[in-house]
């Protein structure tokens, strides 16, 4: 135990100050995982890149998303329209990319919304345990019995179509597993003896529950963030599709699929390309997601 | 010597299914101003939970039995409302623990941690409370202060830990400070280390130290005062020079000889205390120890009152007319 002999060790003997835990154990921890996990390097490439290309959409492309050409209606791809065009002579890479954007608002919106959502309600059933404890859990297991896609639905047939209404309804659908995590985690967390030891230190509940018991419990939230956005992105892609999603002439992978599918045979661009998108960015978050837990869960960490 | 702390007839009852689990069952118990008292018994005896029912840390099913009086410098604070007795935690009374290695938070620098101790208490501003956070690592005993302060739990020993547990605890002067097997999870060289701090410390800030531990080296190190817990009850108490030298309590005297001596051989058996303690659901009646006493007779079967014998208490029916005769063991003090 090296660790122990420190305690002996005079001033200019203490070892050196290598950086490397610098900003705390989560973020040593993630940046360890970053430079070895390749599982996470490749998620986190196509991720980023997506977002980018999203964020800077209007920079890349000369065209518009939504301006009619009809002088060049399904034009195969060219020099100038390098993924060709659709049945209204849009241009089908400015539409990828503002579709991009689309995917990735409403995904990290509906996933932000879920995550303060079980936060909240997983950290006050944890803690508080009991009674309330009970009101709080069963009633996300009665949430959880309905299937996301289902909720959705069920939200658009009352409130009509709309992405803002989607990613209320995803927030909601995928809420109820993040407050189960979040919950498991704090009741193991608020037994540690730092717990008890700050309630003895005269801090308040509050001051308890926000300072030791949160922080600690939270990681496993970055993996179920990462994998929610996989899901809420096939979500909104399969509700565009049915035309439930995203309206006209707002672009989107999944209602661009569903518009181009009858031209399989003679545009197929127009279906190849949407298609791809939503596979690589699923892919990238679901890589990243997978990585991100197999190097941060312990269980499976041993096992390597 | 003034009071500080004083118990009477505290009562911890575990209310849970499988029955009512009475913890701590009718201790008393006095603390003097500047005094090291040391709480000795084995595992299970209600040792922590005494400790925990003086901070009020007691959670549900747990609960201190109404009758039970805690009074800190005359105040009960069995009676005080949870804000109130938040006052009195960390400032007043305050606690360190058995396991260094989880008593801090594993996300914040250690001087982060120490200064949260002291604003938690009183109005600081943030730079005075780092000043004063250097000021206690130092008193600690920690080197390079300035330096450990930014450093996280886990780039520290577990001897390191405890002194910044023991400097949190300081932070706000407290009267009494509570020490709950402090040295057990660390190796010899550290406990002495720790141990010594500990003393050293009480002298230095005028406080008094509820030390708890199973630990009789340590009690003969440090205690100027002991009583001796058995299954929920206080058996025996007194000066440790007379505890050790003529302990009264079968109990005590068995626990006494169940300790190895230097200069003993492998030939010499070491003595044991035979059976087992009994279950804290369903004490027996009369004395506790009976069923594992050597002395066990007829009054046995009703429970025993602490008698006073020579120096000590004692809750044994062969002290009823005074102090017997029983072997004890040299400690230097």
């Amino acid at each position: 135990m090296s660790s122990k002999q420190q305690a002996y060790l005079p001033d200019d003997e203490l070892p050196p100050d290598d950086g490397r835990s610098r900003g705390g154990p989560l973020v040593a921890e993630l940046s360890y995982v970053l430079r070895h996990s390749r599982t996470v390097q490749i998620g986190l490439l196509l991720v980023v890149t997506l977002l980018l290309l999203g964020a800077f959409a209007p920079l890349l492309t000369s065209y518009s998303p939504n301006r009619i050409d009809l002088a060049n209606t399904l034009q195969p791809p060219s020099r100038t329209h390098l993924l060709g065009t659709d049945e209204l002579g849009r241009d089908e890479l400015t539409r990828l990319l503002y579709a991009a954007r689309v995917s990735m608002i409403v995904g990290l919106a509906a996933v932000a919304i879920s995550n303060v959502l079980g936060v909240l309600f997983g950290l006050v059933a944890g803690y508080a345990g009991g009674v309330t404890d009970n009101v709080i859990m069963r009633t996300m297991d009665g949430i959880l019995a309905f299937p996301a896609l289902l909720l959705a639905l069920l939200v658009i047939s009352v409130l009509g179509p709309g992405l803002l209404k989607i990613l209320i309804a995803f927030g909601i659908a995928f809420a109820p597993s993040n407050a189960r995590l979040l919950r498991s985690m704090v009741v193991s967390v608020r037994e540690n003896e730092y717990v008890l030891a700050a309630q003895a230190l005269g801090a308040s509940r509050t001051r308890v529950m926000l300072r030791y018991v949160l922080p600690n419990s939270v990681s496993p939230l970055i993996v179920s963030a990462s994998l929610g956005m996989g899901f809420v992105i096939i979500g909104l892609a399969g509700l565009g599709y049915l035309g439930l999603g995203a309206q006209p002439p707002t672009a989107e992978w999944g209602a661009m699929l569903s518009g181009s599918q009858a031209r399989f045979f003679t545009a197929p661009w127009l279906l190849i390309s949407p298609g791809a998108a939503i596979l690589v960015a699923v892919v990238g978050y679901v890589l990243l997601g997978d990585g991100l837990r197999d190097a941060l869960d312990p269980r499976l960490r041993q096992s390597q | 010597m003034a009071e500080l702390l004083r118990i009477e007839n505290l009562r911890t009852w575990f209310r849970t299914r499988s029955g009512t689990v009475r913890a701590v069952d009718g201790v008393d118990l006095h603390v003097d101003h500047g005094r090291t008292l040391c709480l000795v018994g084995e595992s299970g005896c209600g040792k922590s939970v005494t400790a925990l029912s003086i901070m009020r840390l007691i959670d549900p099913p747990g609960r201190i039995e109404p009758g039970s009086r805690i009074l800190f410098e005359g105040r009960d604070l069995v009676e005080l409302r949870e804000t109130a007795v938040r006052q009195v935690r960390g400032s007043d009374i305050a606690m360190i623990f058995q396991e260094p290695m989880s008593s801090l938070n594993p996300l914040y620098p250690v001087g982060e941690q120490v200064a949260e101790a002291i604003t938690a208490h009183g109005e600081v501003s943030r730079a005075r409370a780092l000043d004063r956070t250097v000021e206690l690592l130092g008193l600690v005993g920690i080197p390079s202060p300035e330096r450990r302060a930014k450093e996280y739990p886990h780039q520290m020993s577990g001897g390191m830990r405890q002194r910044v547990m023991i400097a949190m605890a300081l932070s706000n002067d407290p009267k009494l400070l509570i020490a709950d097997e402090p040295t057990t999870a660390l190796d010899v060289t550290i406990q002495a280390q720790i141990l010594d701090l500990l003393g050293h410390l009480r002298d230095r800030l005028h406080m008094a130290i509820l030390l708890i531990t199973h630990d009789l080296g340590v009690v003969a190190e440090m205690a100027d005062d002991v009583n001796v817990m058995y299954a929920g009850k206080i058996v025996e108490r007194g000066t440790v020079e007379s505890t050790f030298h003529h302990p009264q309590h079968p109990y005590t005297e068995a626990l006494l000889h169940s300790m190895p001596v230097l200069g003993m051989t492998q030939d010499e058996p070491l003595e044991v205390i035979r059976g087992i303690v009994p279950n804290p659901a369903a004490w027996p009646s009369g004395c506790r120890f009976a069923s594992r006493c050597d002395h066990a007779f007829e009054r046995c079967r009703h429970e025993p009152p602490l008698f006073r014998a020579a120096d000590q208490q004692s809750a044994c029916w062969l002290c009823e007319d005074g102090p017997r005769a029983a072997a004890g063991v040299a400690v230097a003090t």
